[in-house]
């Protein structure tokens, strides 16, 4: 965290400084472990068992937050009896289909009630879900709604089918010398860490996790936060002051591009983007999507509100306000599938927005292969990066696997601005969305993407208006009239959160996502950014400083939903609505005012008393009790164990990462079953693992990461003097032992090999890479920093080169961070004898297109 | 006390800036400044006791000297308009601003009694003018050594006590270099004396200096500038040898003696230089007398 | 005004470096990898006005801290030790208990100190240096004649001569920003607050608060470096809290300005002035034939 979010680790080192102890779980000693009260050391790739470990401490030692646990978890709920878990199949879940590489979740559901999961995969349940409504009701009110009743629940938690139960055998073989084993933490640093974090959770002190990349790239990423989330359930530290999940993000308003995406199956505010169904309409869509209670129950308010503020007039009840407009999925259409589609030709086209793929994606080569098959690219970007060179200056142009003439990708280079020459928002890691005007205009023809956005869909919009063809409508009624200003013509920022932020009929700002309707009066952008906007102020420009105000600061920006800082925050309150204690008072129930208050903004319907049971057939929020604290999920409780959303298992297993030096302690099964396998192709070969022959030719583990002096593929960093310097060379981080066992000399080249490419380095022998004992043998890790490239002020070769693309199933992310390699003295070879070397190493492994694909 | 072998230090980096002067022009200038500086001196004495043959080279020496040092000073500043800089204030903080002035008084005054030396001319006038240029002489001569001493170089500056003695005797031993060269065997006596005299001081000073300093002055002892220290000390100890022996009968054995007694001195110059710049850039010892005066003083605290 | 750097929050993130370039607009001064640690900017100079310090160490449990040179490893000899039965002497996890080697990495960032007794100041003969309102130590550009004096004068190594035009560059502690009110570039992009800029008294305060902390809660070697106005410059303009010895981050244990001893330099200069003149002349006393 010190390393990559500098500035909010000033906020650890003021909790720090009030007492905290920093704990940092990191298979290399970083910045942050510099300055923490205990570094742990573990292998990459190994974390669900360490967490798992904890869990099963808790679970044993009884160290669970119960009242909590029971009051506003899943534990007590009873699970299906044809639910089978990995304990009982080696590695597996029920419902597993190894032709399809696919889990039927059916089985993972609570006994007589079906739930929709709140993100994720929830498309997975649509046949079922739609199947009871003939083609006839399509436009009806829609079937019976599914389970109706509450699930089975036993609050005492000994029933062997209720979840608790179920978690408590799934991880009874998580023990510390399992751990030690795996991870390769000894037993007495374990321990000391479930101490840490046992002792600093329940009514009086909480306890908060802050993850990025490290837990989140491997072929089991999602489950890697799942496990903390259940961790964190059990110890009563969600929806309170201190506690939490804290996912870092990325690139300054990544946040804000996964809650108005630029991922290819989400809609704004987290409205699954439409599958393609035969005859789907908005309400089987609705009634296959949406949760029965809590607040996804109004998803169909929030679709129908963003379908007019999309398509405005043209968007009518008789139309289904022109749900049809909207594309539909067939699949995955990761970037990474995208890929492949441009090698078969079938894409042809690519726009790249603020992305270097050919030095930031995994397996750079095929990324640049895929371009190479374009009809035309667009980069739009600050500086000439790799992605848009690789024609001329590229790898595959030195080794001779492509020659410039051959290519018929015409790319173009468009000058970026940069967003100190633009009006916008970040949406910064908090949900908090901060506001940012423009200092300067951008210089030259650099313009923002805003303006390019805009300005293309206009002139595509004059080309196509004569057009009668059915496939332009969309294009043609959407709502395209955001006015310009300046010399440039730069559309008004503004205007545009305005539009997210939602109006009423008569075009007033709305307020708040309750105010939206399902019947298109009221049109939004973005239902949970709903509010931004409120009384036509630009919520996120606001600046008091904190000193001015509580510690809570809500009138510092403003975060999404309803200007809440944290989430679920009725669990801050015990069931009867009282704080759990003073020290961590949030908000609670004010039996005389009869609403909630407190210092945040409550997470909950203001007015509902904690007594409250709602009556039979209420839906949606009116369906949540007073002790439903989970508002988004459909039970309105937490789920330790997830009877939807997730494609690889309602609980977190630990599998072996794709490429792994040691086979699975745990299960039969080696690596996550279904985790989304691209083709094995010949630039992207799997490697042998642990017992596996062959796999005795990569040794090593290598991980991938960041420095703090310069920014992921390097566009914004490697081409400034003053960054360039303070890291000016591709390097690599090994320990005195590696060193001395492959002869690697401090200052001295490395070449790291994988099956997919073959890399250079210089090697800085270091202390703080630290060999592990695992599964009793050393195992020494190597550490890849991944910004380096052929172009900039400072070049090297990209770590990207010896990535796969086996990815997780959930969310299509690269394994950036857990592979085995081999690492060797000396300078790579160049031109096609670094090609050679692969295939040497392939041929050593006894590579074939099968290796590493079984499920 | 012997110091300890291992000590703290980032990456074995200095923890002083090595001096950024050049060595050829400012271990130059220290000892074309002695030797103007030495020279007037001598010269004046010479003239005084009826060596004109002995007085008149001395003259024009020093004001040859001092020409080019300030030549070595101007080309180390890079542009000649920046050595008036130096004459914007007066600051007795700054041996180089002191130095500054006296120079610019010092050198005018050389240049006259060196040009009535050589013309003849004006007699009364260059008597004077070698008068006060022997009055500034000597602290030509010994400044230099305040001026090295003035900076953070340990060598340089630990020496701060000997140092103007050294640079004095070595000032005259190069004045008198410069006599026997240039003075017949008749007149020369003065300068056999100084010879004498100069070596003594230089050498005596110089073992006394490097005897206390202990580990500031190892740099003196080892490498180029301990070779050169050694050199200094058998040359100039030769010329003296050389002077006095023969100096009065045979012109060449004079010659080679002042010869010697001005590559000891230039050698001296160079190698108190050099081993000042080997003190700083290696952090042992900057580190190790101050951790020691650290030490004590804690002790001393209890 | 002065930086109090308390270097045990200090995070390395160099935010201080680059602010300060930016700032001042100072060129970038080489792209070496220098194998020091995460620091490959070596030091400060003409170019370098803050300058932040690496230092890895590693210590048996309840042992001393050393710095590792990997520079130095021969790793062939090194090669002979390994194939050792699991565990004995491997380094393991760097966390305290036993048979494992602790880990510490030092970071700091150091800069000009602005000596209430300041050497390079002293010697400057054209007066280009000079002491501001503020009580800081600038160089005035235009005056600079490149003399190069302020160099070795100074105990700290700070200031230097830019090959170029010989002129001499340090941290001016941002004159300009401070003549508007603003703070320091490095001080006001440090996240961490580990640069603090402020009036000396105060921040001298919060300092002995800071050592007495940190000491309570165990933190060995916390100390305070050139906070003391009774110290051999008089106190520095810039101080710091340490984890170890000054050297081990490159700092001098205990600098005295040189100017210090300049009266007894100059007394010693003017005897041998008098005994050269004395010894000569009575080498003269002998009339010519
Ligand atoms: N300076 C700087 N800041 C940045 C960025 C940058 O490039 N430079 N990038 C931004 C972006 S886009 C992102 S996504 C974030 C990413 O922020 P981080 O996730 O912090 O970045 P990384 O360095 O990729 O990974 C963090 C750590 O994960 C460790 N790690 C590797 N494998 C494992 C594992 O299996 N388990 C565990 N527990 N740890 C593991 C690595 O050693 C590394 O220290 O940073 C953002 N901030
Ligand atoms: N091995 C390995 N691979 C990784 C990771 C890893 O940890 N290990 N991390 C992954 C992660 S988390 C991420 S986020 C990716 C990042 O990978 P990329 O996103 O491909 O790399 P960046 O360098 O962040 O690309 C952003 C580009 O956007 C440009 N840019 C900046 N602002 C603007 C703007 O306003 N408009 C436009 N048009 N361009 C702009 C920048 O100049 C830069 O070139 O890398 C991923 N790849
Ligand atoms: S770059 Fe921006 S987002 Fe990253 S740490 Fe600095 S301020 Fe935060
Ligand atoms: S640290 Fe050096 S440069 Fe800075 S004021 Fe002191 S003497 Fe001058
Ligand atoms: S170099 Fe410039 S600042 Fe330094 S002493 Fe000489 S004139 Fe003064
Ligand atoms: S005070 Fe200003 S000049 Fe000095 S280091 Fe900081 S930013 Fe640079
Ligand atoms: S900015 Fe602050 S935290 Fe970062 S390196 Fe500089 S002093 Fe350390
Ligand atoms: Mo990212």
């Amino acid at each position: 965290m010190a390393e990559c979010h500098p500035v909010g680790f000033q906020w650890v080192m003021e909790a720090k400084a009030r007492g905290a102890k920093v704990v940092h779980v990191d298979p290399r000693f970083t910045r942050t472990s510099a300055l923490a009260d205990l570094h742990v050391p573990l292998r990459a790739g190994s974390d669900i068992a360490f967490l798992g470990g904890i869990v099963n401490h808790v679970l044993r030692q009884e160290k669970y937050f119960r009242e909590y646990v029971v009051a506003y978890t899943n534990a007590p709920v009873v699970l299906r009896e044809d639910f089978r878990d990995t304990e009982d199949l080696d590695g597996l879940f029920s419902g597993f289909d190894p032709e399809a590489r696919t889990y039927d979740p059916a089985t993972w559901q609570y006994r007589g009630l079906e739930v929709q999961a709140a993100s994720g995969q929830r498309d997975e349940q649509y046949e079922r879900r739609t199947e009871s409504m003939g083609r006839g009701e399509a436009h009806g009110s829609g079937g019976a709604p599914i389970g109706e009743e509450e699930p089975e629940r036993d609050e005492t938690l000994t029933h062997p089918r209720c979840v608790f139960q179920v978690l408590k055998r799934h991880y009874a073989r998580y023990t510390p010398e399992l751990v030690e084993r795996v991870c390769g933490v000894p037993q007495d640093v374990f321990r000391q860490v479930c101490e840490l974090v046992t002792e600093n959770s329940g009514r009086e002190r909480t306890t908060a996790f802050a993850y990025a990349v490290g837990w989140t790239q491997h072929t089991v990423g999602a489950q890697y936060i799942r496990t903390a989330a259940v961790l964190q359930l059990l110890l009563g530290n969600i929806g309170r002051p201190g506690g939490g999940i804290l996912a870092l993000r990325g690139h300054a308003s990544i946040q804000g591009s996964t809650d108005i995406p630029t991922l290819f199956n989400l809609l704004p505010g987290y409205i699954p983007m439409p599958y393609a169904h035969p005859d789907e309409t908005l309400d089987s869509f609705v009634k296959a999507e949406a949760a029965h209670k809590g607040y996804w129950g109004e998803m169909r308010s929030y679709l129908v509100s963003l379908l007019k503020a999309y398509w405005g007039e043209a968007a009518q009840p008789e139309n289904d306000f022109r749900f049809d407009y909207l594309p539909r999925l067939t699949g995955s259409h990761s970037t990474y599938e995208t890929v492949l589609a441009q090698r078969e030709g079938t894409c042809r086209g690519y726009f790249l927005f603020g992305e270097n793929p050919a030095v930031g994606s995994a397996d750079t080569k095929l990324q640049r292969l895929g371009m190479a098959n374009l009809d035309w690219l667009v980069v739009r970007d600050f500086s000439l990066i790799e992605s848009a060179t690789w024609w001329k200056d590229g790898p595959e142009i030195a080794s001779g696997e492509l020659r410039t003439a051959d290519i018929g990708t015409e790319v173009f280079f468009l000058p970026a601005a940069a967003h100190t020459e633009k009006d916008g928002s970040f949406t910064n890691t908090q949900r908090m969305l901060q506001w940012h005007h423009a200092a300067v205009e951008p210089a030259g023809e650099a313009r923002s993407d805003l303006w390019f956005t805009f300005h293309l869909g206009r002139i595509i919009r004059e080309k196509l208006a004569a057009s009668t063809e059915e496939m332009d409508r969309p294009l043609l009624d959407l709502v395209w009239d955001y006015p310009t200003r300046g010399p440039l013509d730069e559309p008004d920022a503004e205007a545009v959160l305005a539009e997210i932020n939602g109006r009423d009929a008569r075009g007033r700002p709305l307020s708040s996502y309750t105010q939206l309707k399902d019947d298109g009066s009221t049109a939004c952008g973005c239902w949970i950014y709903c509010g931004v906007r409120a009384d036509g102020v630009n919520q996120a420009a606001r600046r008091k400083p904190g000193a001015e105000q509580d510690w809570v600061a809500k009138e510092w920006g403003w975060a999404w939903p309803a200007n809440r800082r944290i989430l679920y925050n009725r669990a801050s309150a015990d069931p009867q609505g009282r704080p759990w204690s003073e020290r961590k008072a949030l908000v609670w129930w004010d039996a005389e005012a009869g609403r909630w208050t407190g210092h945040d903004v409550p997470d909950f319907p203001v007015d509902r008393a904690p007594s409250y049971r709602p009556p039979p057939g209420a839906r949606a929020a009116d369906a949540l009790s007073g002790v439903d604290p989970f508002v988004m999920q459909a039970d309105g409780k937490g789920w330790l164990f997830a009877p939807a959303g997730l494609t690889d298992g309602p609980l977190p297993t630990h599998y072996e990462p794709q490429d792994s030096p040691f086979d699975n302690a745990l299960y039969g099964r080696q690596r996550n079953p279904v985790r989304h396998l691209m083709p094995s192709l010949p630039d992207n070969r799997y490697q042998p693992s642990g017992s596996e022959p062959g796999s005795e030719v990569f040794p090593y583990v290598a991980t991938t990461y960041r420095l703090t002096e310069h920014h992921t593929a390097g566009g914004m960093s490697r081409w400034q003097p003053y960054l360039a310097e303070l890291q000016p060379e591709m390097f690599c981080e090994v320990s005195p032992g590696l060193a001395a066992e492959r002869g690697l000399e401090h200052l001295g080249w490395a070449t790291v090999v994988t099956a997919r490419g073959v890399i250079e380095a210089r090697v800085l022998v270091t202390d703080r890479m630290v060999p592990l004992r695992v599964q009793g043998r050393t195992l020494h890790q190597v550490g890849l920093p991944y910004h380096w490239g052929p172009n900039g002020c400072t070049t090297g070769d990209a770590a990207n080169e010896l990535l796969h693309l086996s990815l997780d199933p959930n969310v299509h992310i690269q394994e950036a961070k857990a592979m085995a390699c081999d690492i060797r003295p000396g300078r790579r070879p160049r031109g096609a004898a670094a090609v050679e070397l692969v295939r040497e190493y392939c041929r050593r492994a006894g590579i074939t297109e099968r290796t590493g694909t079984e499920p | 006390m012997v110091p300890p072998a291992e000590f703290g230090s980032y990456y074995g980096r200095p923890v002083l800036k090595r001096p950024v002067w050049k060595p050829l022009d400012i271990a130059g200038y220290l000892f074309l400044g002695g030797l103007a500086g030495g020279s007037s001196v001598l010269a004046a004495g010479a003239g005084a006791s009826g060596h004109g043959a002995l007085a008149r080279p001395l003259q024009v020496g020093a004001f040859g000297a001092i020409s080019l040092s300030l030549v070595a000073l101007v080309h180390d500043l890079g542009r000649p308009g920046r050595f008036l800089n130096m004459l914007r204030v007066v600051k007795p903080t700054s041996p180089m601003s002191i130095g500054s002035w006296l120079l610019s008084g010092y050198a005018p005054l050389a240049g006259a009694a060196a040009a009535s030396a050589l013309s003849g001319r004006l007699p009364r006038v260059g008597r004077a003018a070698g008068a006060g240029a022997a009055l500034l002489g000597p602290a030509v001569c010994t400044y230099t050594a305040v001026l090295i001493s003035d900076t953070a170089v340990p060598t340089w500056h630990d020496g701060h006590r000997e140092l103007p003695f050294v640079f004095g005797g070595s000032a005259v031993s190069a004045a008198a270099g410069l006599g026997l060269l240039a003075a017949p065997v008749a007149q020369n006596g003065p300068a056999r004396r100084a010879a004498a005299f100069g070596a003594a001081l230089e050498i005596g000073a110089t073992r006394l200096m490097t005897r206390r300093l202990g580990l500031s002055a190892e740099p003196l002892h080892t490498g180029r500038p301990g070779r050169l220290m050694r050199a200094a000390e058998l040359l100039t100890g030769l010329g003296t040898a050389l002077a006095l022996g023969a100096g009065h009968r045979d012109r060449r054995v004079a010659a080679a003696a002042g010869a010697a007694l001005l590559a000891g001195s230039a050698a001296l110059r160079f190698g108190v230089f050099l081993g000042g710049v080997r003190s700083a850039e290696d952090p042992k010892y900057t580190v190790l007398p101050q951790r020691e005066r650290l030490d004590a003083e804690h002790r001393a605290a209890g | 005004m002065g930086f109090f750097t308390d270097t045990s929050v200090c995070i390395g993130c160099k935010a201080c470096e680059v602010a300060c370039k930016e700032w001042n607009a100072i060129p970038e001064d080489g792209l070496e990898l220098t194998g020091m640690s995460y620091d490959n900017t070596g030091g400060l100079g003409a170019d370098t006005w803050r300058h932040v310090a690496f230092i890895e160490q590693s210590r048996p449990p309840g042992g001393v801290w050393t710095v590792a040179d990997h520079g130095r490893v021969d790793v062939f000899a090194e090669a002979q030790r390994l194939g050792r039965p699991a565990g004995d002497g491997e380094r393991i996890a760097p966390v305290a208990p036993e048979g494992r080697t602790e880990l510490r990495w030092l970071m700091s960032s150091d800069v000009c100190k602005h000596c209430t007794r300041a050497g390079c100041l002293d010697v400057c003969p054209t007066g280009a240096l000079f002491r501001t309102e503020f009580g800081t130590v600038v160089v005035q550009q235009d005056v600079c004649n490149g003399c190069g004096y302020c160099v070795p004068a100074c105990p700290y190594g700070v200031i230097d001569q830019r090959p170029d035009d010989g002129r001499v560059w340090k941290c001016t502690m941002c004159y300009d920003r401070l003549g508007s009110g603003l703070e320091p570039a490095c001080a006001k992009a440090c996240p961490t607050d580990s640069i603090r800029f402020g009036p000396l008294e105060e921040l001298r305060e919060q300092a002995a608060e800071r050592v007495r902390v940190l000491q309570e809660a165990g933190v060995e070697g916390a100390r305070l470096y050139g906070h003391d106005p009774q110290d051999g410059v008089g106190g520095d303009g810039a101080f710091f809290l340490l984890l170890d010895e000054p050297e081990v981050y490159g700092l001098p244990p205990r600098p005295v300005v040189t100017t210090r001893d300049l009266p007894a330099m100059w007394r010693r200069a003017a005897l041998a002035a008098v005994t050269v003149a004395a010894g000569v002349a009575a080498c003269c006393l002998r009339r010519a034939r």
